[in-house]
């Protein structure tokens, strides 16, 4: 969009002075009025194009960020609301939508791998290389012992049932695929996604 | 949803029932509305509340949880005996005329082939008689006494309104109110839509609930058309795409399944999977299934599936069980057979009934890994949170990791809406701190582990080390490389038929899933969305407005499965001749020449109407299911069977009071509660302000829905002393939950064969983290027990005790 809708409202304002009043000889009132309209904080946001988080009618919603996506710059989401353009929703959005801005920067968001050690009273703090080091050691030690190469009638089965793995449905399509060629590659059977509750 | 939440606007008839849209999807719900205003349509709700949909209904009929099959088998008698149904598209494009074979029958609530020991059936009997070519026999004049519509009629004979009555609660008036203003669109330009959800879903016989409603919709012609179809209004927003890519149990991509331990070589798996047309001239469409599954196979092992390992079949894993659903897991994870448990966005302690049960299990685990942005319920289960979480974690020997991941707002991807459009979404932000992408870390687990099985060997890992694995970063893939692997790629030159001409050059993207060979030339990730991202770009990023004659199908905008389709079955949405059965609102229509109109269409495009080519091309038939052969776990009819906790018998046959074909654990079955000791029906629901065991987490979700309660009516109030906002303890054989009480005149005592019966309504969204209110969790109740095909929890009716209380005991 080369025009983002916030911006439409001010080059509105501003146009009056070359237009309708002007042409009636009010060319300067309506300057005074163009630069009277304080700029919206959402001028300067970034606007991206997204969908609601939440249930299947799946809402258009723009969502508002300041910080210009340049490499140092970390944007912030400011606001966000539903996509007038969307032919389902066409800009509402429900009680839920409506406060996304509050999942988004809920204080309960996650934001440093934690382990909690057998027996252990509570979480500490690990590095992504401890989570994930230790995560693949106890899936291969597990796997190694417990893989079904082939049944009692010898065959070929390759499946593993004494790790499982629940997917999200709210995850993308694209990260769904590359969990179901991971889990499966392991020989995972217990599998499975929300779409039950 | 077989058409768009748009389509819903060109309704005349809508229903509501198995769900509460205008609660639980609101702004698709608006359509219902708009279909009232400017259709003049009419909506009907059917529920045990009386709930907000309820509200701006025409027409409203409450019924017991747990007994739509016995409604819905009364409205099918009902139009039976009136003769309300339309005649030419149940003849042609139904298998009413269909023979079954003599063997089948029906007694005493058993279909023929049951086994009491297994609690299964031999479903040989269940099908049609076949003539010497291998065709089902019919009889289009339907005289022959088991021509399926006369064996549905004498299925039904017994569902008679003083039946239904007796048997729901609703009263018969009322119910037959609901049956004639439903009978009004069997004209064939009249249409009714069907709107459901896990109030259909979510019981032990959930599948046969949405089978009975789907005959309704064929005996009335709505199938197809615009304003009608079967309207499954899913819930999370790409449970859609991950049933599409198969993340269940026994699923592959694209509605492929897994093998069977009875399927040892390549050759037995496809046996089964030939789809021979059932009757001449018919599509069958599933007879490309050797062309998906070797295309599926190239996409995910490369060069390492050749015709000469049979595609790397054996890579596949087996399955020496139905399925190992969630319900299992957690039978297996308490009796010491799953060490392991990784939840990817999903919190179980929350989502899985009995949650007594599911505590018990984490705590058997060896290793326990959530991803989530959130905190989550599981991801703190060995904590202490007092009464609503009582732990000594001390004893709890399981290693927890908790990964926190970015969010919707945080990366690029798709998701498959309810209508089944893949939209494509941006990024706006990074994710806070470490967060990750659920990708990265999958990624992160998959390279360890070649890594460690390069080093130290181990068991098989032939799929592992040859797992395709073709992106630019091998740590971090992008979105797009993966959309374009489940879109795929053709390996050699397409060339056209007629012309020669190369269509597409080896290493180009597919345009089609009719361009799938099963040669190995082609490869597809997940062959239903071929055609989503193509030469031609993204075809999900497209955001065109334009909608032909306004009729709610926007062809431009993302894409839809299968094939860009936005209403599926649409050949049904005209006559035999081809010609719009409303014309004033057709999809395709015949020109002579082929098939146009404002949606792709559902057939070939030259198959002539004379061709007889039926509409339902996934079936061998080409119809829409009468009789739904061996397809469904406890019968080709639908029957009532009561919920497995039930305070009435089965009047229909003592006997067989629930689900024969039901799995039940002997724990299970020994957890579940008599009407002697739990005497009211619970149901459990969501709440307008709430999205499950997430929006606790925002602030103003949780300032608007802040505490734990359930629904109570008046008279039961009453009668237990409880005023409102008491505190109360509900009761079920399972656990408590103490919480406030809500006395409502939204719910009603029904009377069920004579006696008054009382519900109670469960919302489910409290816990213990969040910044709302710490909640038991509406889980503490629910019966561990799913429905027969899908294992799907029967979360919807179930008995519970209530009595007034103190509040939580701290």
């Amino acid at each position: 969009m080369n025009v983002n809708r916030r911006g439409f409202i001010k080059l509105t304002a501003a146009g009056l002075a070359a237009s309708g009043m002007g042409a009636l000889g009010f060319g300067h009132v309506g300057e005074a009025l163009a630069s009277s309209v304080r700029a919206f904080k959402l001028a300067a946001a970034k606007e991206t194009r997204n969908t609601c988080t939440y249930c299947s009618v799946a809402c258009g919603i723009l969502i508002y960020s300041m910080g210009d996506r340049a490499k140092n710059a970390h944007s912030n989401i400011i606001h966000i609301e539903g996509d007038p353009d969307h032919p389902v929703n066409r800009g509402t959005l429900c009680p839920k939508g409506s406060a996304l801005l509050d999942i988004v920067h809920a204080p309960t968001r996650l934001t440093a791998p934690r382990y909690r050690a057998a027996g252990a009273g509570e979480f500490k703090e690990v590095s992504w290389d401890f989570a994930l080091d230790r995560i693949a050691r106890l899936m291969k030690d597990d796997r190694d012992k417990n893989f079904i190469a082939k049944n009692k009638e010898g065959v070929t089965v390759n499946r593993w049932t004494s790790v499982g793995m629940l997917a999200a449905s709210a995850s993308s399509s694209e990260t769904a695929f590359l969990t179901w060629k991971v889990a499966r590659s392991l020989g995972m059977v217990v599998f499975d996604n929300q779409a039950r509750v | 949803m077989t058409n768009t939440w748009q389509d819903i606007k060109n309704a005349n008839v809508v229903i509501v029932m198995g769900g509460n849209a205008a609660e639980a999807h609101p702004c698709g719900f608006k359509w219902v509305i708009e279909a009232k205003i400017e259709n003049g349509a009419k909506l009907v709700v059917v529920d045990p509340r009386f709930t907000r949909t309820a509200s701006v209904a025409d027409l409203y009929a409450p019924i017991r949880p747990g007994t739509d099959i016995a409604f819905l088998s009364g409205l099918i008698r009902y139009l039976l005996e009136k003769d309300k149904i339309q005649h030419d598209y149940v003849r042609a494009f139904t298998n009413a005329g269909l023979i079954a074979k003599e063997e089948f029958g029906f007694q005493d609530g058993l279909f023929t082939g049951y086994n009491e020991e297994t609690h299964s059936y031999d479903k040989s009997s269940w099908d049609y008689e076949l003539d010497d070519q291998g065709f089902a026999k019919v009889d289009d004049t339907w005289q022959h006494p088991r021509c399926v519509i006369n064996l549905l009629r004498k299925h039904v004979d017994r569902y008679t309104p003083e039946m239904v009555s007796r048997i729901t609660g609703t009263p018969q008036d009322k119910f037959l109110q609901v049956c004639e203003l439903l009978a009004t669109t069997s004209e064939p330009d009249k249409a009714l839509t069907s709107l459901f959800a896990l109030g259909w879903t979510q019981h032990s016989i959930g599948a046969q609930n949405i089978r009975t409603m789907a005959m309704v919709q064929l005996l009335l012609g709505n199938i197809g058309v615009a304003g009608g179809g079967m309207n499954a209004l899913r819930g999370h927003s790409n449970i859609q795409g991950l049933t599409d890519i198969g993340l269940l149990s026994n699923q592959m991509p694209g509605y492929m399944t897994l093998p069977s331990d009875k399927e040892a070589t390549f050759n037995d798996y496809m046996k089964t999977r030939q789809f021979t047309p059932l009757r001449p001239g018919q599509i069958s469409y599933w007879q490309n299934y050797r062309k998906f599954f070797v295309s599926f196979q190239k996409s995910i092992y490369g060069k390492a599936a050749s015709a000469e390992n049979n595609w790397a079949y054996d890579w596949l894993p087996k399955l020496d069980l139905p399925m190992y659903d969630i319900i299992r897991a957690f039978e297996m994870m308490n009796k010491g057979e799953i060490n392991g448990y990784i939840c990817q966005g999903f919190n179980p302690l929350q989502a899985f009934p009995d949650r007594g049960k599911i505590r018990r299990g984490l705590r058997k685990l060896k290793f326990l890994v959530t991803m989530d942005p959130l905190d989550t319920e599981t991801s703190r289960f060995w904590e202490d949170f007092g009464p609503q979480n009582p732990s000594d974690a001390a004893a709890i020997q399981t290693e927890v990791f908790q990964l926190p991941t970015n969010c919707f707002a945080e990366e690029n991807g798709s998701l498959v809406n309810s209508a089944r459009w893949l939209q494509w979404h941006w990024k706006a932000a990074e994710p806070p701190g470490q967060a990750r992408s659920d990708i990265w870390i999958m990624a992160g687990i998959f390279r360890r582990l070649k890594e460690l099985y390069q080093k130290e060997g181990g068991a098989f890992s032939d799929a592992l080390m040859n797992l395709s694995w073709n992106y630019a970063d091998p740590a971090s893939p992008d979105p797009e490389e993966l959309a374009k692997e489940m879109n795929g790629r053709t390996l050699a030159d397409i060339t056209d038929p007629t012309t020669g001409a190369a269509t597409l050059k080896a290493g180009q993207l597919l345009d089609s899933f009719a361009q799938l060979k099963d040669d190995g030339t082609t490869v597809s990730g997940c062959w239903i969305f071929t055609g989503c991202f193509t030469e031609k770009g993204n075809q999900m990023a497209r955001r065109e407005t334009t909608d032909p004659r306004d009729q709610g199908i926007a062809p431009g905008w993302a894409w839809a499965w299968p094939a860009n389709r936005r209403i599926l079955y649409n050949r049904a949405s005209a006559d035999l001749a081809g010609k719009a059965w409303n014309p004033k609102k057709p999809i395709i229509e015949w020109n002579g020449e082929r098939w146009v109109g404002i949606d792709v269409p559902d057939m070939p495009p030259t198959a002539a109407p004379s061709a007889g080519v039926g509409p339902f091309i996934m079936n061998a038939e080409g119809l829409g299911r009468l009789f739904a052969r061996a397809t469904m776990a406890e019968g080709p009819f639908p029957e009532h069977y009561e919920p497995l906790e039930s305070p009435a018998e089965n009047v229909l046959h003592p006997k067989v009071r629930s689900n024969p074909a039901a799995r039940v654990f002997a724990d299970d079955r020994e957890s579940f509660g008599a009407a002697s000791d739990f005497p009211y029906v619970a149901t459990t629901y969501r709440l307008t302000e709430h999205f499950h065991y997430w929006t606790k987490h925002a602030l103003i979700n949780a300032i608007l829905q802040p505490e734990e309660f359930v629904e109570i009516g008046e008279e039961l109030a009453k009668e237990k002393g409880i005023a409102q906002a008491d505190w109360v303890k509900v009761s079920s054989k399972r656990g408590d939950v103490v919480c406030k009480a809500y006395v409502t005149k939204r719910i009603k005592p029904l009377m069920v064969d004579g006696k008054p019966t009382h519900v109670i309504g469960c919302p489910i969204h409290w816990g213990f983290t969040g910044q709302a209110r710490k909640g038991y969790g509406a889980n503490t109740l629910t019966p561990s027990v799913g429905d027969a095909n899908t294992q799907t929890p029967e979360f919807k009716a179930f008995l519970v005790n209530v009595a007034k209380s103190n509040g939580p005991e701290v």
